[in-house]
Protein backbone atom coordinates (compact mmCIF):
# COMPACT_ATOMS: atom_id res chain seq x y z
CA UNK A 1 0.00 0.00 0.00
CA UNK A 2 1.57 3.44 -0.94
CA UNK A 3 0.29 6.23 1.78
CA UNK A 4 0.61 10.00 0.34
CA UNK A 5 1.50 12.08 3.05
CA UNK A 6 0.82 15.54 2.15
CA UNK A 7 3.26 17.59 3.99
CA UNK A 8 2.56 21.18 5.16
CA UNK A 9 5.99 23.69 5.19
CA UNK A 10 5.95 26.24 7.56
CA UNK A 11 9.18 26.00 8.89
CA UNK A 12 10.80 28.58 10.88
CA UNK A 13 13.92 29.22 11.46
CA UNK A 14 15.37 29.10 15.05
CA UNK A 15 19.01 30.16 16.24
CA UNK A 16 20.41 27.00 16.09
CA UNK A 17 19.12 26.60 12.35
CA UNK A 18 20.56 29.94 11.51
CA UNK A 19 24.23 29.04 13.12
CA UNK A 20 24.07 25.34 11.77
CA UNK A 21 23.54 27.36 8.69
CA UNK A 22 26.20 29.50 8.69
CA UNK A 23 28.89 26.34 9.64
CA UNK A 24 27.44 24.35 6.43
CA UNK A 25 28.62 28.00 4.52
CA UNK A 26 31.87 28.22 6.25
CA UNK A 27 30.32 31.97 7.31
CA UNK A 28 31.49 32.76 11.19
CA UNK A 29 28.69 34.60 12.48
CA UNK A 30 28.57 36.44 15.91
CA UNK A 31 25.37 35.91 17.93
CA UNK A 32 23.70 39.53 17.37
CA UNK A 33 24.19 39.13 13.48
CA UNK A 34 22.68 35.67 13.93
CA UNK A 35 19.50 37.01 15.01
CA UNK A 36 19.14 39.64 12.74
CA UNK A 37 19.58 36.80 10.08
CA UNK A 38 17.21 34.41 12.47
CA UNK A 39 14.30 37.63 11.38
CA UNK A 40 15.79 38.28 7.76
CA UNK A 41 15.58 34.56 6.95
CA UNK A 42 12.10 33.85 8.46
CA UNK A 43 10.63 37.15 6.59
CA UNK A 44 11.91 35.66 3.36
CA UNK A 45 10.97 32.20 3.89
CA UNK A 46 7.49 33.30 5.32
CA UNK A 47 7.39 35.11 1.20
CA UNK A 48 9.18 32.04 -0.06
CA UNK A 49 6.95 29.63 1.35
CA UNK A 50 3.69 30.86 -0.96
CA UNK A 51 4.96 28.05 -3.71
CA UNK A 52 3.05 26.13 -1.98
CA UNK A 53 0.16 26.73 -3.33
CA UNK A 54 0.99 25.23 -6.70
CA UNK A 55 0.49 21.64 -6.90
CA UNK A 56 3.49 20.36 -8.82
CA UNK A 57 3.07 16.65 -8.56
CA UNK A 58 3.34 16.52 -12.36
CA UNK A 59 5.58 18.96 -13.29
CA UNK A 60 9.26 17.95 -14.50
CA UNK A 61 11.92 20.03 -12.80
CA UNK A 62 13.63 22.46 -15.16
CA UNK A 63 17.46 22.30 -14.88
CA UNK A 64 18.48 24.56 -17.46
CA UNK A 65 17.28 26.31 -19.99
CA UNK A 66 19.89 26.05 -22.63
CA UNK A 67 18.09 22.26 -23.38
CA UNK A 68 21.13 20.84 -25.22
CA UNK A 69 23.28 18.82 -23.82
CA UNK A 70 26.66 19.13 -22.76
CA UNK A 71 29.44 19.28 -26.17
CA UNK A 72 32.37 17.29 -25.99
CA UNK A 73 35.55 18.83 -26.67
CA UNK A 74 39.30 17.31 -27.15
CA UNK A 75 41.05 16.50 -24.04
CA UNK A 76 44.24 18.50 -24.37
CA UNK A 77 45.69 21.33 -22.70
CA UNK A 78 45.26 24.91 -23.76
CA UNK A 79 46.65 27.06 -20.88
CA UNK A 80 50.58 26.25 -20.69
CA UNK A 81 53.05 27.31 -18.31
CA UNK A 82 50.85 29.54 -16.35
CA UNK A 83 52.03 29.19 -12.72
CA UNK A 84 53.72 31.78 -11.76
CA UNK A 85 50.34 33.81 -13.12
CA UNK A 86 48.40 31.65 -11.04
CA UNK A 87 50.38 32.30 -7.84
CA UNK A 88 50.92 35.88 -8.67
CA UNK A 89 46.84 36.21 -6.74
CA UNK A 90 47.61 34.29 -3.48
CA UNK A 91 46.88 35.77 -0.62
CA UNK A 92 50.03 34.42 0.97
CA UNK A 93 53.04 34.59 -0.64
CA UNK A 94 55.64 31.91 -1.57
CA UNK A 95 56.53 31.18 -5.45
CA UNK A 96 55.98 27.17 -5.57
CA UNK A 97 52.71 27.23 -3.66
CA UNK A 98 49.17 27.82 -2.35
CA UNK A 99 50.15 28.39 1.68
CA UNK A 100 47.66 27.54 4.01
CA UNK A 101 47.50 26.68 7.85
CA UNK A 102 49.06 23.50 8.97
CA UNK A 103 46.65 21.00 8.07
CA UNK A 104 48.32 17.85 9.08
CA UNK A 105 50.43 16.75 12.65
CA UNK B 1 29.13 71.26 -33.59
CA UNK B 2 27.39 68.87 -31.09
CA UNK B 3 29.73 68.01 -28.26
CA UNK B 4 31.59 64.92 -28.16
CA UNK B 5 29.99 63.57 -25.04
CA UNK B 6 26.60 63.77 -26.53
CA UNK B 7 27.15 62.46 -29.81
CA UNK B 8 25.89 58.10 -30.00
CA UNK B 9 27.86 55.33 -30.25
CA UNK B 10 27.19 54.65 -33.85
CA UNK B 11 27.66 58.94 -34.25
CA UNK B 12 31.03 58.34 -32.94
CA UNK B 13 31.87 55.11 -34.42
CA UNK B 14 30.95 57.18 -38.16
CA UNK B 15 32.51 60.40 -36.90
CA UNK B 16 36.15 58.36 -36.18
CA UNK B 17 36.16 56.13 -39.47
CA UNK B 18 35.41 59.73 -41.51
CA UNK B 19 38.36 61.19 -39.50
CA UNK B 20 35.87 64.05 -38.33
CA UNK B 21 37.34 62.88 -34.93
CA UNK B 22 40.11 61.63 -33.33
CA UNK B 23 40.30 58.31 -30.93
CA UNK B 24 41.94 60.54 -29.02
CA UNK B 25 39.57 63.31 -28.58
CA UNK B 26 36.96 61.81 -27.69
CA UNK B 27 39.19 59.42 -25.22
CA UNK B 28 40.07 62.71 -23.57
CA UNK B 29 36.58 64.47 -23.59
CA UNK B 30 35.27 61.35 -21.65
CA UNK B 31 38.53 61.02 -18.98
CA UNK B 32 38.45 64.63 -18.24
CA UNK B 33 34.65 64.51 -17.56
CA UNK B 34 35.04 61.17 -15.46
CA UNK B 35 37.38 63.02 -13.46
CA UNK B 36 34.98 65.25 -12.36
CA UNK B 37 32.55 63.34 -12.03
CA UNK B 38 33.51 61.23 -9.00
CA UNK B 39 30.98 62.48 -7.05
CA UNK B 40 28.39 59.52 -8.62
CA UNK B 41 31.17 57.22 -7.61
CA UNK B 42 30.30 55.27 -10.84
CA UNK B 43 34.23 53.93 -11.10
CA UNK B 44 35.87 51.17 -9.00
CA UNK B 45 38.83 51.23 -11.11
CA UNK B 46 40.00 53.94 -13.77
CA UNK B 47 42.66 52.89 -16.57
CA UNK B 48 42.33 56.50 -17.67
CA UNK B 49 46.40 57.02 -18.81
CA UNK B 50 46.06 53.40 -20.38
CA UNK B 51 42.82 54.41 -22.45
CA UNK B 52 44.80 57.89 -23.75
CA UNK B 53 47.91 55.68 -25.02
CA UNK B 54 45.71 52.98 -26.44
CA UNK B 55 43.98 55.68 -28.33
CA UNK B 56 47.12 57.22 -29.48
CA UNK B 57 48.42 54.12 -30.87
CA UNK B 58 44.79 53.69 -32.69
CA UNK B 59 44.77 57.12 -33.89
CA UNK B 60 49.02 56.17 -35.23
CA UNK B 61 46.99 53.16 -37.20
CA UNK B 62 43.74 53.79 -37.40
CA UNK B 63 41.86 50.92 -38.28
CA UNK B 64 38.29 51.96 -39.67
CA UNK B 65 37.12 48.78 -40.85
CA UNK B 66 36.49 48.19 -37.15
CA UNK B 67 32.29 48.21 -35.40
CA UNK B 68 33.76 50.47 -32.47
CA UNK B 69 36.71 52.07 -33.84
CA UNK B 70 39.08 53.35 -31.08
CA UNK B 71 35.68 54.36 -29.11
CA UNK B 72 36.41 54.47 -24.99
CA UNK B 73 34.17 51.95 -23.36
CA UNK B 74 33.84 51.45 -19.24
CA UNK B 75 32.59 48.34 -17.88
CA UNK B 76 30.75 46.66 -15.37
CA UNK B 77 33.21 45.48 -12.52
CA UNK B 78 32.04 41.82 -13.11
CA UNK B 79 33.94 41.23 -16.46
CA UNK B 80 37.36 40.07 -15.81
CA UNK B 81 39.84 42.37 -17.76
CA UNK B 82 43.71 41.02 -18.20
CA UNK B 83 45.94 42.96 -15.86
CA UNK B 84 43.45 45.55 -14.55
CA UNK B 85 41.89 45.10 -11.23
CA UNK B 86 38.75 43.11 -11.29
CA UNK B 87 36.57 43.30 -7.75
CA UNK B 88 32.43 42.47 -8.28
CA UNK B 89 32.57 44.99 -5.91
CA UNK B 90 33.56 42.79 -3.60
CA UNK B 91 36.06 43.39 -0.44
CA UNK B 92 37.06 39.38 -1.02
CA UNK B 93 37.83 40.09 -4.58
CA UNK B 94 39.72 43.64 -3.65
CA UNK B 95 42.99 42.85 -4.91
CA UNK B 96 42.19 40.65 -7.71
CA UNK B 97 43.79 40.65 -11.09
CA UNK B 98 43.01 38.24 -13.44
CA UNK B 99 45.29 36.43 -15.51
CA UNK B 100 42.52 36.00 -18.40
CA UNK B 101 40.29 38.28 -20.13
CA UNK B 102 36.36 37.82 -20.27
CA UNK B 103 34.74 36.97 -24.00
CA UNK B 104 32.55 39.20 -24.00
CA UNK B 105 34.89 42.12 -23.38
CA UNK B 106 37.72 40.81 -25.53
CA UNK B 107 35.31 41.35 -28.08
CA UNK B 108 34.78 44.51 -27.41
CA UNK B 109 38.68 45.21 -27.72
CA UNK B 110 38.95 43.11 -30.99
CA UNK B 111 36.68 45.58 -32.03
CA UNK B 112 38.15 48.28 -31.87
CA UNK B 113 36.64 49.51 -28.49
CA UNK B 114 39.16 50.97 -25.72
CA UNK B 115 38.47 49.92 -21.72
CA UNK B 116 37.85 53.64 -19.81
CA UNK B 117 37.43 52.01 -16.30
CA UNK B 118 35.78 49.49 -14.39
CA UNK B 119 32.55 50.46 -13.13
CA UNK B 120 31.02 49.82 -9.62
CA UNK B 121 27.75 47.36 -8.93
CA UNK B 122 26.03 45.67 -6.29
CA UNK B 123 28.50 43.00 -4.45
CA UNK B 124 28.59 40.25 -6.86
CA UNK B 125 25.67 41.52 -8.84
CA UNK B 126 23.27 40.88 -6.07
CA UNK B 127 21.26 43.46 -5.06
CA UNK B 128 18.64 46.68 -6.87
CA UNK B 129 20.28 49.51 -5.77
CA UNK B 130 23.70 49.52 -6.16
CA UNK B 131 23.53 49.69 -2.38
CA UNK B 132 25.00 46.76 -1.59
CA UNK B 133 28.62 47.46 -2.59
CA UNK B 134 32.10 47.55 -0.79
CA UNK B 135 32.75 50.77 -2.63
CA UNK B 136 30.07 52.88 -1.41
CA UNK B 137 26.81 53.62 -3.15
CA UNK B 138 26.50 55.07 -6.71
CA UNK B 139 24.41 58.34 -7.27
CA UNK B 140 22.46 58.59 -9.61
CA UNK B 141 22.88 61.71 -11.84
CA UNK B 142 18.59 61.85 -12.48
CA UNK B 143 18.94 63.59 -8.54
CA UNK B 144 21.30 63.69 -5.34
CA UNK B 145 20.52 60.90 -3.30
CA UNK B 146 18.90 58.48 -5.39
CA UNK B 147 20.06 55.23 -6.55
CA UNK B 148 20.52 54.59 -10.05
CA UNK B 149 18.96 51.08 -9.89
CA UNK B 150 21.22 47.80 -9.38
CA UNK B 151 23.14 45.72 -9.89
CA UNK B 152 24.66 47.24 -13.07
CA UNK B 153 24.24 50.90 -11.35
CA UNK B 154 27.64 51.72 -11.91
CA UNK B 155 26.99 51.21 -15.49
CA UNK B 156 23.40 53.03 -15.81
CA UNK B 157 24.91 55.93 -13.68
CA UNK B 158 28.16 56.62 -15.85
CA UNK B 159 25.95 56.05 -19.04
CA UNK B 160 23.45 58.52 -17.89
CA UNK B 161 25.76 60.96 -16.96
CA UNK B 162 27.88 60.89 -20.11
CA UNK B 163 30.77 59.30 -18.53
CA UNK B 164 30.88 56.22 -21.01
CA UNK B 165 29.43 56.88 -24.87
CA UNK B 166 28.20 53.11 -23.50
CA UNK B 167 28.49 50.31 -21.83
CA UNK B 168 27.76 46.87 -20.52
CA UNK B 169 26.22 45.23 -17.46
CA UNK B 170 24.94 41.62 -16.67
CA UNK B 171 21.71 40.57 -15.61
CA UNK B 172 21.03 37.75 -13.74
CA UNK B 173 16.87 38.81 -12.03
CA UNK B 174 17.13 42.44 -14.01
CA UNK B 175 20.17 43.94 -13.12
CA UNK B 176 20.56 45.29 -17.26
CA UNK B 177 16.98 45.90 -17.38
CA UNK B 178 15.66 47.84 -13.56
CA UNK B 179 19.10 50.50 -13.28
CA UNK B 180 18.24 50.96 -17.12
CA UNK B 181 14.79 52.29 -16.13
CA UNK B 182 15.76 54.35 -13.45
CA UNK B 183 18.00 56.29 -15.34
CA UNK B 184 16.15 56.90 -18.23
CA UNK B 185 18.40 54.58 -20.59
CA UNK B 186 18.22 51.69 -22.92
CA UNK B 187 19.57 48.03 -21.62
CA UNK B 188 19.12 44.40 -23.52
CA UNK B 189 19.80 41.37 -21.84
CA UNK B 190 20.17 38.66 -24.26
CA UNK B 191 18.51 35.18 -24.62
CA UNK B 192 20.53 33.42 -22.34
CA UNK B 193 23.54 31.48 -24.27
CA UNK B 194 24.11 34.31 -26.57
CA UNK B 195 27.16 36.29 -24.75
CA UNK B 196 29.55 34.01 -23.36
CA UNK B 197 29.32 33.66 -19.33
CA UNK B 198 33.22 33.18 -19.80
CA UNK B 199 35.31 35.28 -17.47
CA UNK B 200 32.11 36.78 -16.09
CA UNK B 201 32.39 36.91 -12.29
CA UNK B 202 29.58 33.99 -11.51
CA UNK B 203 26.10 34.69 -9.24
CA UNK B 204 23.92 32.28 -10.52
CA UNK B 205 24.36 30.51 -13.29
CA UNK B 206 21.44 29.34 -14.97
CA UNK B 207 20.53 33.04 -15.30
CA UNK B 208 23.56 35.12 -15.65
CA UNK B 209 23.60 37.50 -19.07
CA UNK B 210 26.02 39.77 -20.35
CA UNK B 211 24.14 42.55 -22.12
CA UNK B 212 25.01 46.01 -23.57
CA UNK B 213 23.46 49.46 -21.92
CA UNK B 214 23.38 52.48 -24.49
CA UNK B 215 21.64 55.71 -25.49
CA UNK B 216 19.27 54.76 -27.37
CA UNK B 217 18.38 51.72 -29.71
CA UNK B 218 19.95 51.95 -32.17
CA UNK B 219 23.58 51.88 -29.87
CA UNK B 220 22.22 48.76 -28.24
CA UNK B 221 21.70 46.88 -31.62
CA UNK B 222 24.90 47.29 -32.58
CA UNK B 223 27.02 46.75 -29.46
CA UNK B 224 25.21 43.55 -28.82
CA UNK B 225 26.41 42.75 -32.38
CA UNK B 226 29.59 42.86 -30.83
CA UNK B 227 29.24 41.00 -27.61
CA UNK B 228 27.10 38.10 -28.88
CA UNK B 229 29.12 35.22 -30.06
CA UNK B 230 29.40 31.54 -29.67
CA UNK B 231 32.48 30.91 -27.40
CA UNK B 232 33.77 27.23 -26.72
CA UNK B 233 34.90 28.03 -23.83
CA UNK B 234 31.37 28.47 -22.08
CA UNK B 235 29.46 24.93 -21.93
CA UNK B 236 25.91 26.92 -22.12
CA UNK B 237 27.11 29.59 -25.08
CA UNK B 238 24.80 28.14 -28.04
CA UNK B 239 25.75 28.06 -31.59
CA UNK B 240 22.90 30.13 -33.56
CA UNK B 241 23.14 32.04 -36.44
CA UNK B 242 23.63 35.75 -34.94
CA UNK B 243 21.85 38.41 -37.21
CA UNK B 244 23.59 41.68 -37.88
CA UNK B 245 21.93 43.79 -35.16
CA UNK B 246 22.89 46.87 -36.67
CA UNK B 247 21.98 46.32 -40.34
CA UNK B 248 18.60 44.52 -40.01
CA UNK B 249 17.04 46.92 -37.49
CA UNK B 250 14.07 48.90 -39.01
CA UNK B 251 11.01 50.15 -37.63
CA UNK B 252 8.24 48.02 -39.63
CA UNK B 253 6.76 46.05 -36.90
CA UNK B 254 2.92 46.21 -39.24
CA UNK B 255 0.90 42.87 -38.25
CA UNK B 256 3.05 42.31 -35.19
CA UNK B 257 1.37 40.84 -32.62
CA UNK B 258 2.12 42.31 -29.03
CA UNK B 259 0.77 40.44 -25.86
CA UNK B 260 -0.36 42.49 -22.68
CA UNK B 261 -0.25 40.37 -19.86
CA UNK B 262 -2.52 41.19 -17.08
CA UNK B 263 -0.75 39.63 -14.45
CA UNK B 264 1.44 42.65 -14.73
CA UNK B 265 -1.14 44.91 -13.31
CA UNK B 266 -0.08 44.71 -9.83
CA UNK B 267 -1.33 46.54 -6.58
CA UNK B 268 0.32 49.40 -5.48
CA UNK B 269 1.28 50.01 -9.38
CA UNK B 270 1.29 54.19 -9.55
CA UNK B 271 -1.04 55.46 -12.22
CA UNK B 272 2.24 56.99 -14.19
CA UNK B 273 3.34 53.27 -14.96
CA UNK B 274 -0.02 52.45 -15.73
CA UNK B 275 -0.69 55.19 -18.28
CA UNK B 276 2.60 54.47 -19.47
CA UNK B 277 1.84 51.08 -20.51
CA UNK B 278 -1.12 52.92 -22.33
CA UNK B 279 0.73 54.88 -24.09
CA UNK B 280 3.04 52.93 -25.04
CA UNK B 281 0.13 50.32 -26.31
CA UNK B 282 -1.18 52.87 -28.27
CA UNK B 283 2.18 53.35 -30.29
CA UNK B 284 2.45 50.00 -31.34
CA UNK B 285 -0.96 50.30 -32.84
CA UNK B 286 -0.19 52.83 -34.55
CA UNK B 287 2.80 51.49 -36.10
CA UNK B 288 0.63 48.92 -37.13
CA UNK B 289 1.17 45.88 -34.62
CA UNK B 290 -2.09 44.08 -33.01
CA UNK B 291 -2.12 44.10 -29.18
CA UNK B 292 -3.12 41.06 -27.94
CA UNK B 293 -4.45 40.37 -23.98
CA UNK B 294 -2.77 37.75 -22.63
CA UNK B 295 -2.16 35.44 -19.25
CA UNK B 296 1.16 34.45 -17.67
CA UNK B 297 -0.45 32.77 -14.41
CA UNK B 298 2.55 32.12 -12.65
CA UNK B 299 3.72 35.31 -12.87
CA UNK B 300 3.22 36.06 -9.28
CA UNK B 301 5.32 32.83 -8.88
CA UNK B 302 9.17 33.61 -9.87
CA UNK B 303 10.09 35.71 -7.38
CA UNK B 304 10.02 33.83 -4.82
CA UNK B 305 11.24 31.03 -7.43
CA UNK B 306 13.87 33.49 -8.33
CA UNK B 307 15.11 33.79 -4.64
CA UNK B 308 15.60 29.73 -4.27
CA UNK B 309 17.12 29.08 -7.48
CA UNK B 310 19.63 32.39 -7.47
CA UNK B 311 21.09 31.66 -4.04
CA UNK B 312 20.78 28.25 -4.24
CA UNK B 313 23.77 28.47 -7.36
CA UNK B 314 25.58 31.56 -5.63
CA UNK B 315 26.14 29.87 -2.59
CA UNK B 316 27.86 26.77 -4.98
CA UNK B 317 29.58 29.56 -6.98
CA UNK B 318 30.79 31.78 -4.48
CA UNK B 319 31.99 28.16 -2.51
CA UNK B 320 35.31 29.08 -4.48
CA UNK B 321 35.87 32.26 -2.58
CA UNK B 322 38.11 30.23 0.43
CA UNK B 323 40.68 33.04 1.10
CA UNK B 324 43.58 30.41 -0.24
CA UNK B 325 43.95 30.95 -4.15
CA UNK B 326 43.31 34.68 -4.64
CA UNK B 327 41.54 37.37 -3.14
CA UNK B 328 41.43 38.09 0.18
CA UNK B 329 42.37 35.75 3.62
CA UNK B 330 41.96 36.17 7.30
CA UNK B 331 43.85 34.47 9.44
CA UNK B 332 42.62 31.47 11.49
CA UNK B 333 43.81 29.03 13.75
CA UNK B 334 43.23 26.55 11.67
CA UNK B 335 42.27 25.78 8.65
CA UNK B 336 38.23 26.17 8.61
CA UNK B 337 38.88 28.80 11.07
CA UNK B 338 40.48 30.93 8.25
CA UNK B 339 38.12 29.95 5.90
CA UNK B 340 35.12 30.88 8.29
CA UNK B 341 36.68 34.22 9.15
CA UNK B 342 37.68 35.14 5.44
CA UNK B 343 34.44 34.58 4.49
CA UNK B 344 33.00 36.38 7.24
CA UNK B 345 34.70 39.18 7.01
CA UNK B 346 35.07 39.50 2.82
CA UNK B 347 31.72 39.54 2.20
CA UNK B 348 29.11 42.10 3.09
CA UNK B 349 25.64 41.26 4.84
CA UNK B 350 23.66 40.40 1.58
CA UNK B 351 25.88 38.38 -0.32
CA UNK B 352 26.32 36.33 3.45
CA UNK B 353 22.69 36.72 3.47
CA UNK B 354 21.81 34.94 -0.25
CA UNK B 355 24.85 32.07 0.80
CA UNK B 356 23.04 30.67 3.79
CA UNK B 357 19.40 30.96 1.82
CA UNK B 358 21.15 28.65 -0.75
CA UNK B 359 23.00 26.39 1.74
CA UNK B 360 19.62 25.96 4.08
CA UNK B 361 17.54 25.31 0.43
CA UNK B 362 20.25 22.66 -0.43
CA UNK B 363 20.71 21.08 2.38
CA UNK B 364 19.90 17.68 3.37
CA UNK B 365 16.07 17.22 4.49
CA UNK B 366 15.03 20.88 2.47
CA UNK B 367 16.13 20.02 -0.92
CA UNK B 368 13.06 18.55 -2.14
CA UNK B 369 10.71 21.16 -0.15
CA UNK B 370 12.43 24.06 -1.90
CA UNK B 371 15.04 23.69 -4.60
CA UNK B 372 13.26 20.97 -6.33
CA UNK B 373 9.81 22.80 -6.08
CA UNK B 374 11.09 25.68 -7.51
CA UNK B 375 13.01 23.91 -10.84
CA UNK B 376 9.17 22.63 -10.95
CA UNK B 377 7.47 26.26 -10.41
CA UNK B 378 10.44 27.57 -13.15
CA UNK B 379 9.00 25.15 -15.97
CA UNK B 380 5.69 26.37 -15.28
CA UNK B 381 6.56 30.00 -15.68
CA UNK B 382 8.93 29.12 -19.03
CA UNK B 383 5.75 27.14 -20.26
CA UNK B 384 3.52 30.22 -19.38
CA UNK B 385 6.26 32.25 -21.95
CA UNK B 386 5.83 29.45 -24.14
CA UNK B 387 1.66 29.26 -24.34
CA UNK B 388 1.94 33.02 -24.65
CA UNK B 389 3.91 33.05 -27.83
CA UNK B 390 2.16 30.61 -29.74
CA UNK B 391 -0.29 33.80 -29.69
CA UNK B 392 2.31 36.67 -29.60
CA UNK B 393 5.23 37.57 -31.15
CA UNK B 394 6.56 39.85 -28.47
CA UNK B 395 5.24 40.86 -25.14
CA UNK B 396 5.15 44.62 -23.43
CA UNK B 397 5.22 45.26 -19.81
CA UNK B 398 6.33 48.10 -17.40
CA UNK B 399 10.41 47.49 -16.92
CA UNK B 400 9.69 47.92 -13.00
CA UNK B 401 6.86 48.90 -10.75
CA UNK B 402 8.17 51.66 -9.18
CA UNK B 403 10.69 54.88 -10.24
CA UNK B 404 13.87 54.58 -8.98
CA UNK B 405 13.83 55.38 -4.41
CA UNK B 406 16.16 57.26 -2.28
CA UNK B 407 19.02 56.06 -1.17
CA UNK B 408 18.54 53.88 2.31
CA UNK B 409 14.96 53.59 1.84
CA UNK B 410 14.93 49.88 1.37
CA UNK B 411 17.77 48.54 2.98
CA UNK B 412 16.26 47.34 6.04
CA UNK B 413 13.39 45.17 4.63
CA UNK B 414 15.27 42.59 1.98
CA UNK B 415 11.73 41.21 0.65
CA UNK B 416 10.61 44.82 -0.64
CA UNK B 417 13.76 45.45 -1.82
CA UNK B 418 13.38 42.15 -3.78
CA UNK B 419 10.19 43.14 -5.22
CA UNK B 420 12.02 45.95 -7.56
CA UNK B 421 12.48 43.05 -10.04
CA UNK B 422 8.96 41.69 -9.72
CA UNK B 423 8.57 42.41 -13.99
CA UNK B 424 12.34 41.10 -14.88
CA UNK B 425 12.80 37.96 -13.08
CA UNK B 426 10.60 35.69 -14.88
CA UNK B 427 12.33 36.85 -18.41
CA UNK B 428 15.61 35.66 -16.54
CA UNK B 429 14.14 32.50 -15.51
CA UNK B 430 12.34 31.35 -18.65
CA UNK B 431 15.93 32.46 -20.45
CA UNK B 432 14.29 34.63 -23.14
CA UNK B 433 15.52 38.17 -24.63
CA UNK B 434 14.28 40.92 -22.93
CA UNK B 435 14.68 45.36 -23.22
CA UNK B 436 13.93 47.66 -21.64
CA UNK B 437 12.90 51.25 -23.13
CA UNK B 438 12.79 54.53 -21.94
CA UNK B 439 9.08 55.48 -21.73
CA UNK B 440 8.43 59.16 -19.73
CA UNK B 441 9.25 60.68 -16.34
CA UNK B 442 6.92 60.67 -13.20
CA UNK B 443 5.80 63.12 -10.75
CA UNK B 444 9.10 64.16 -9.52
CA UNK B 445 10.52 63.70 -12.84
CA UNK B 446 12.40 60.37 -12.54
CA UNK B 447 12.69 58.10 -15.73
CA UNK B 448 10.06 54.88 -16.36
CA UNK B 449 10.60 52.37 -18.64
CA UNK B 450 9.12 50.19 -20.57
CA UNK B 451 10.23 45.83 -21.09
CA UNK B 452 9.58 44.13 -24.48
CA UNK B 453 9.82 40.68 -23.73
CA UNK B 454 10.76 38.33 -26.78
CA UNK B 455 11.09 34.80 -28.11
CA UNK B 456 14.05 32.88 -27.05
CA UNK B 457 17.09 33.98 -30.18
CA UNK B 458 14.48 37.22 -31.55
CA UNK B 459 16.71 39.83 -30.10
CA UNK B 460 16.20 41.39 -33.77
CA UNK B 461 12.12 41.10 -33.11
CA UNK B 462 12.02 42.76 -29.45
CA UNK B 463 15.26 45.47 -31.25
CA UNK B 464 12.93 46.52 -33.46
CA UNK B 465 9.55 46.90 -31.83
CA UNK B 466 12.04 49.15 -29.35
CA UNK B 467 13.12 51.06 -32.38
CA UNK B 468 9.76 51.69 -33.22
CA UNK B 469 8.50 52.78 -29.97
CA UNK B 470 11.42 54.75 -29.62
CA UNK B 471 10.22 57.27 -32.48
CA UNK B 472 6.78 57.56 -31.52
CA UNK B 473 8.10 58.14 -27.86
CA UNK B 474 11.11 60.48 -28.61
CA UNK B 475 12.30 61.07 -24.87
CA UNK B 476 14.73 62.91 -23.70
CA UNK B 477 16.69 62.67 -20.76
CA UNK B 478 17.53 66.48 -19.31
CA UNK B 479 20.37 66.08 -17.17
CA UNK B 480 21.82 69.35 -15.81
CA UNK B 481 25.52 68.24 -14.54
CA UNK B 482 24.46 69.69 -10.70
CA UNK B 483 27.28 66.79 -9.76
CA UNK B 484 30.45 68.84 -11.56
CA UNK B 485 31.93 71.32 -9.84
Amino acid sequence: MIICLKIIYHMSIDLKTVKHISKLSRISIEDEKAKKLEKDLNSIFKWIEQLNQLNTDKVKPLTSIAETTLRLRKDQVISKNIRDDILKNSPKDNKDYFVVPKVVE
Amino acid sequence: MTDVIDLTLNELANKIKSKEISSTEVTSAYVDRSKSSKKLNTYVEETFEQAIKVAKKFDSKPDFEKKLPGIPLAVKDLFCTHNVRTTASSKILKNFIPSYESTVTQNLWDAGAILLGKLNCDEFAMGSSNETSYFGNVISPIDNNLVPGGSSGGSASALAAKLTPATIGTDTGGSIRQPASFTGTVGLKPTYGSCSRYGIVAFASSLDQAGPMTKNVKDCALLLEVMSSFDQKDSTSIDFKRPNYSLELNNNIKGKKIGIPKEYRVDGMPTEIEKLWEKGKEFLKECGAEIVDISLPHTNYALPTYYIVAPAEASSNLARYDGVKYGFRAEGENLIDMYEKTRSQGFGDEVKRRIMIGTYVLSSGYYDAYYLKAQKVRMLIKNDFDEAFNKVDAILTPSTPSSAFKIGDKTDDPVSMYLNDIFTVPVNLAGLPGISIPAGLDKNKYPLGLQIIGKPFDEQGILNIAYSMEEKINFKLNINDWWIK
